[in-house]
């Protein structure tokens, strides 16, 4: 009878031991992204049916408004709580080059295509980057108001610079990047071409030029919220955006707006592990599933960026709500007429032409 | 101050157009609001009028994002969160403040304005900085990431309020009031609690205010300072700003200001009950 | 307190025989202690948990260290090079075993941006120079080098790294100001088409005066009221002015644009009104106007409730003495009362002026071109540009500008002016 207690008591004991340390050992992955509708689609593509498949891992959610302030400020604190960040390529490539993210290895930790081909052939080109892993192709497209025009509606980019042809206010991103190549290439610039004209003080001049022309007209936006809003209370009849939001305000919200895709600038939203995170392989797992061929084409369900590899574009389906075709609308797409934008250029100019376009704005 | 019986045609008109101004001020004052509690029961996730809504038409009206503050366990959490940071961090500020503001009153304190010019520096220099700064440093006392290191950083940035508008309503303070107390035998804690305090009261209460709303409204520093558990409603409120400012946070602060409108007049019916019971006529 | 008393000597003593002097030092010493210790925990915790990192922050404004840190060889190197034409191949061979070990340890990034900041360009230059020079094992390492990147066979290159070579750099003041080193390490202006810091100060600086100004001129009126009016009256008015605090900043701001936009809510009723024609809707937002609307409208609590704390304070009598010696209400009012509420407006005035240059959150929504403020560049370089120093160093120009002007107040109204006793 005492033995059977004993044993009882200690076989007890053990099974809480084994069920604490199991559940103790689930792991907590911080996954800093956006927020919002981007957030909400990759939650349900990615972290739900990891989750769900790796019940160990928990993937907590944070937002951040983009920046590499809080990344640099735990790295050089020595506390890196963030295993995790959704960013745009140019802050893959400064946090890169400063060590505060992981270099990537693409073909030994990316998941390879279904039919084999490994990863760094698959993902489409100019995507990849050393410390960075693509996701989706996000473009900045202009939109304009169907109901602003009798007559001839706008087509090309160009358009946007015609102030006779198509009267009324503009909103634009207040910042010299795309601004400078849209007007370029209304200038006459052909695209190829665009990064060597800028490339020369004369260039960047004639573009500032071009600007000139409308700048009485426009109303600059700092937050990608604001577009989409000026748009919808018809306080501009021009508009850049990004497309996936200009994509829920004609789809979803049935605002009076079209997309021209003409000019449309192409970048890229990608994951990236900051160096020094604790959790580094549960990461990279959570980061291979995240990535691989299903799940970037089941992103597009939910939100109409483009996913990144070759083999996910044949995968498009439809929307999960509404029930519509996807693939019309993904920036992929039209990449014809547009272009992707210029990572190493910007990168090594950005911190001079911001300033030059303050003090622009200023005049 | 009502209109004394001899006042003269020139008095009644300035009587009566300082209380139109004052409307017009309040008016301004609350226009936000009025504009808000409408638009946060729009159908459409803009902050427009649609033409929908300005005809009554139901189809314009929706309590979508009331429903997506409540199905969201991170809304909750936020509201639950924000709540105790500031609570705390507002009964800390005021203790330390409205101390120092006595101390920095008395007739010989030395260095008067430099200790000042420190004692506000949370309030000026820029946010981000000193949230950096911060981040720096409570790391290094293993405090990040914590309620308690938010707390007390909110704590440092609400002080400046508190001392700034407690010495301003102890520059008319008498000090001799003080003196007569100790006169009568009070010791210091009574002379505190019993003189100073209801005196200065409003002038804590100001500062108290404001350092709760620097918490509550605090974004950059929980920015840098909080982990998943830690995430406050700015916080919320700021996430997906790069798509869209969600009208969910209109449906949040509608919310809060009918529960601060309740709040605020219960505290004002309990005040005339008191003054009933005790005798005192409403005066 | 003891009796004073004279003695033969002349000296006034206490009772118990010490002197006057020694026991109103005593007494006056005393009363400084318990001042002081009033406000030491206060000075204590924001000293350690405040003053300290900021100090520490703001070091970073005079902060060169990347350079002799992770290009050590190479500053040695130019020691002795005099500045003309290029550096012997010591300099060569030293900077390409840095930037071996640079690309190693992964900090060779830092020297990029560093650069970056400088000379545009000088990033890809020495991240792809440190990739292509890490596989060159042996010298002559000068036309590796210069193969790599021609920036290496330039002068001006070579002086950039020789004037960076210091611990310590004033560059970044210089460049919060509008100026910069040129190449030979003097100071000028940047190119005019470059100038923004210094009008963004000035604009910050006066638009500030100007919101402070118009809080003064509303906040005055209601607080009196509030202040005048039966306790029943004024808590409920006082609901009134907090209720916005209660609906958080982004809300408020939002709110504006939608009443004050072309098609917002005030340009409609102006239309309706017939008091504007529908094509010339006044332009109310997006442009200073915007501003300082919203930043009032965000900043006038702050001016009332100062204001309304004090003057809850000043007995009525004092009023109605005034009247009654003859005074008319105007006079009465200028003379007697406002004289009162000085403390009021200054605490008013600090809180809303201080808070008014902080802010970048609302200018950046609702002001346009116009409307920026030196906040928002600040967060611009501790956010995207990562060029930390001068946000630190911008910073400190605008905290010592605001201490500044603090103390200028301080002589007008200020702390020591508190009446005693």
């Amino acid at each position: 009878m005492k033995k059977t207690l004993r044993y009882t008591t200690v076989g007890l004991a053990g099974a809480a031991a084994l069920a604490f340390t199991v559940s103790a050992q689930a792991t907590e992955l911080n996954v800093v992204s956006w927020g919002g509708a981007y957030t909400a689609s990759q939650l349900k593509a990615y972290h739900q049916p990891y989750m769900k498949a790796n019940s160990g891992v928990k993937l907590n959610s944070i937002d951040y408004s983009g920046g590499l302030a809080e990344v640099r400020a735990q790295s050089e604190a020595g506390n890196v709580t963030w295993d995790l960040v959704d960013v745009v390529v140019s802050d893959a490539i400064r946090g890169c080059d400063e060590g505060l993210f992981m270099e990537i290895d693409n073909d030994a930790q990316l998941a390879a295509a279904p039919d084999g081909t490994p990863a760094s052939k698959d993902f489409l080109e100019g995507t990849l980057f050393d410390c960075f892993i693509p996701q989706i192709i996000y473009s900045t497209a202009f939109a304009y108001r169907t109901d602003a025009f009798k007559g001839d509606q706008p087509k090309t980019m160009a358009d946007v610079f015609d102030l006779k042809k198509f009267p009324g206010k503009r909103t634009l991103q207040r910042a010299p990047i795309n601004n400078l190549e849209w007007a370029l290439i209304a200038d006459g610039v052909p695209t190829a071409e665009v990064y060597d004209v800028l490339g020369t003080p004369a260039g960047v001049e004639r573009a500032f030029a071009k600007l000139d022309t409308i700048k009485d007209s426009v109303i600059w936006w700092t937050e990608g919220a604001v577009p989409a809003q000026l748009l919808a209370d018809g306080e501009v009849v021009f508009g850049t955006g990004y497309n996936g939001r200009l994509f829920s305000a004609i789809e979803e919200e049935k605002q009076p707006l079209a997309i021209i895709w003409d000019g449309q600038v192409m970048d890229i939203d990608g994951w990236a592990i900051p160096s020094g995170g604790k959790n580094k392989e549960a990461v990279m797992d959570f980061v291979k599933f995240a990535t691989d061929t299903q799940r970037l084409a089941d992103q597009a369900k939910y939100i109409s960026y483009g996913p990144a590899r070759k083999s996910s574009l044949p995968l498009i389906g439809k929307h999960a709500d509404l029930g519509i075709d996807m693939a019309p609308h993904m920036p992929t797409n039209y990449a014809d007429q547009g272009f992707l934008t210029g990572f190493q250029w910007w990168a090594d100019n950005r911190d001079e032409l911001n300033e030059r376009f303050e003090a622009w704005l200023q005049q | 101050m009502a209109l004394p019986s001899y006042a003269g045609p020139g008095e009644i008109v300035w009587y009566y157009s300082y209380r139109v101004v004052c409307g017009l001020i309040f008016v301004f004052l609350i226009m936000p609001i009025l504009v808000v509690i409408p638009l946060s029961f729009n159908a459409v996730p803009f902050f427009t009028f649609t033409p929908e809504m300005l005809s009554f038409d139901p189809a314009g009206y929706s309590l979508r994002w009331y429903k997506d503050f409540w199905n969201n366990p991170q809304w909750i959490h936020s509201l639950q969160n924000s709540f105790i940071i500031a609570i705390f961090s507002t009964i800390l500020s005021t203790s330390l403040g409205t101390l120092a503001a006595l101390g920095l009153s008395k007739p010989y304190t030395p260095y008067k304005a430099v200790i000042m010019g420190l004692l506000i520096s949370p309030m000026i220099v820029p946010l981000i900085i000193s949230a950096t700064g911060m981040f720096f440093f409570y790391t290094s006392i293993g405090l990040a990431q914590t309620h308690l290191g938010i707390i007390l950083a909110h704590t440092a940035l609400g002080t400046p309020f508190v001392v700034i508008t407690v010495t301003a309503t102890l520059v008319g303070f008498d000090q001799s009031l003080i003196r007569a107390a100790q006169n009568l035998g009070a010791s210091p804690p009574t002379v505190f609690f019993k003189i100073i305090m209801p005196l200065i009261l409003p002038g804590v209460i100001s500062g108290g205010l404001f350092a709760f709303i620097t918490s509550f409204d605090e974004v950059v520093v929980v920015l840098f300072l909080a982990d998943f558990d830690q995430r406050t409603i700015p916080l919320q409120m700021f996430s997906g700003l790069r798509e869209q400012i969600s009208p969910t946070i209109l449906a949040v602060a509608t919310i809060l200001v009918l529960i601060s409108i309740a709040l605020l007049t219960t505290v004002e019916l309990l005040r005339r009950r008191s003054e009933r019971l005790r005798g005192m006529s409403p005066q | 307190m003891a009796e004073a008393t004279v003695d033969q000597s002349d000296i006034m003593r206490t009772a118990d025989g010490t002197p006057l002097k020694v026991s109103i030092g005593r007494a006056m010493r005393r009363n400084k202690l318990i001042a002081m210790g009033l406000i030491a925990p206060l000075l204590i915790f924001i000293l350690f948990s405040f003053l300290i990192p900021i100090v520490d922050m703001s070091l970073r404004s005079v902060d060169n260290s990347i350079i002799p840190r992770i290009l050590p060889n190479t500053i040695v190197a130019l020691e002795t090079w005099d500045g003309q034409d290029l550096p012997p191949e010591e300099a060569f061979a030293a900077l390409a075993a840095d930037m071996t070990a640079g690309r190693e340890s992964r900090e060779i990034g830092k020297v990029a941006t560093r650069l970056n900041y400088e000379v545009s360009g000088m990033r890809g230059a020495v991240m792809g120079t440190s990739r292509k020079i890490s596989k060159v094992k042996e010298g002559p390492y000068k036309e590796a080098l210069i193969k790599s990147n021609k920036a290496w066979g330039e002068q001006d290159t070579w002086l950039l790294l020789k004037r960076l070579s210091g611990k310590y750099t004033f560059g970044f003041y210089l460049n919060a100001v509008d100026m910069k080193y040129d190449v030979q390490g003097d100071i000028i202006a940047q190119p005019d088409f470059r100038q923004i810091y210094v009008d963004l100060f000035i604009r910050t600086l006066w638009m500030s005066l100007l919101i402070t100004g118009m809080t003064i001129l509303l906040g005055y009126p209601i607080a009196h009221l509030m202040a005048t009016l039966p306790l029943r009256y004024s808590n409920l008015l006082m609901i009134m002015v907090l209720l916005p605090f209660w609906t958080s900043l982004l809300v408020r701001t939002t709110a504006w644009i939608v009443v004050l936009q072309s098609n917002g809510v005030l340009n409609d009723i102006l239309v309706w009104v017939g008091l504007v024609a529908d094509d010339a809707r006044p332009q109310m937002v997006y442009n200073q106007i915007g501003t300082i609307v919203a930043m009032t409208h965000i900043l006038l609590p702050f001016m009332v409730l100062p204001l309304y704390s004090v003057m809850k304070t000043i007995p009525p009598t004092y009023m109605r003495a005034a009247r009654s010696l003859g005074a008319n209400q105007f006079t009465a009012f200028v003379r007697v009362y406002m004289p009162q509420t000085v403390a009021g407006i200054g605490a008013g005035s600090i809180l809303v002026f201080i808070l008014a240059i902080g802010y970048y959150i609302t200018p950046e929504l609702v002001g346009g071109t116009s409307g920026t403020l030196i906040s928002n560049q600040i967060a611009y370089h501790m956010q995207s540009s990562l060029n930390w120093s001068l946000a630190a160093a911008l910073g400190a120009i605008l905290l010592g500008t605001v201490v500044a002007l603090y103390f200028i107040y301080n002589h007008i109204v200020g702390i020591d002016n508190m009446k005693l006793g």
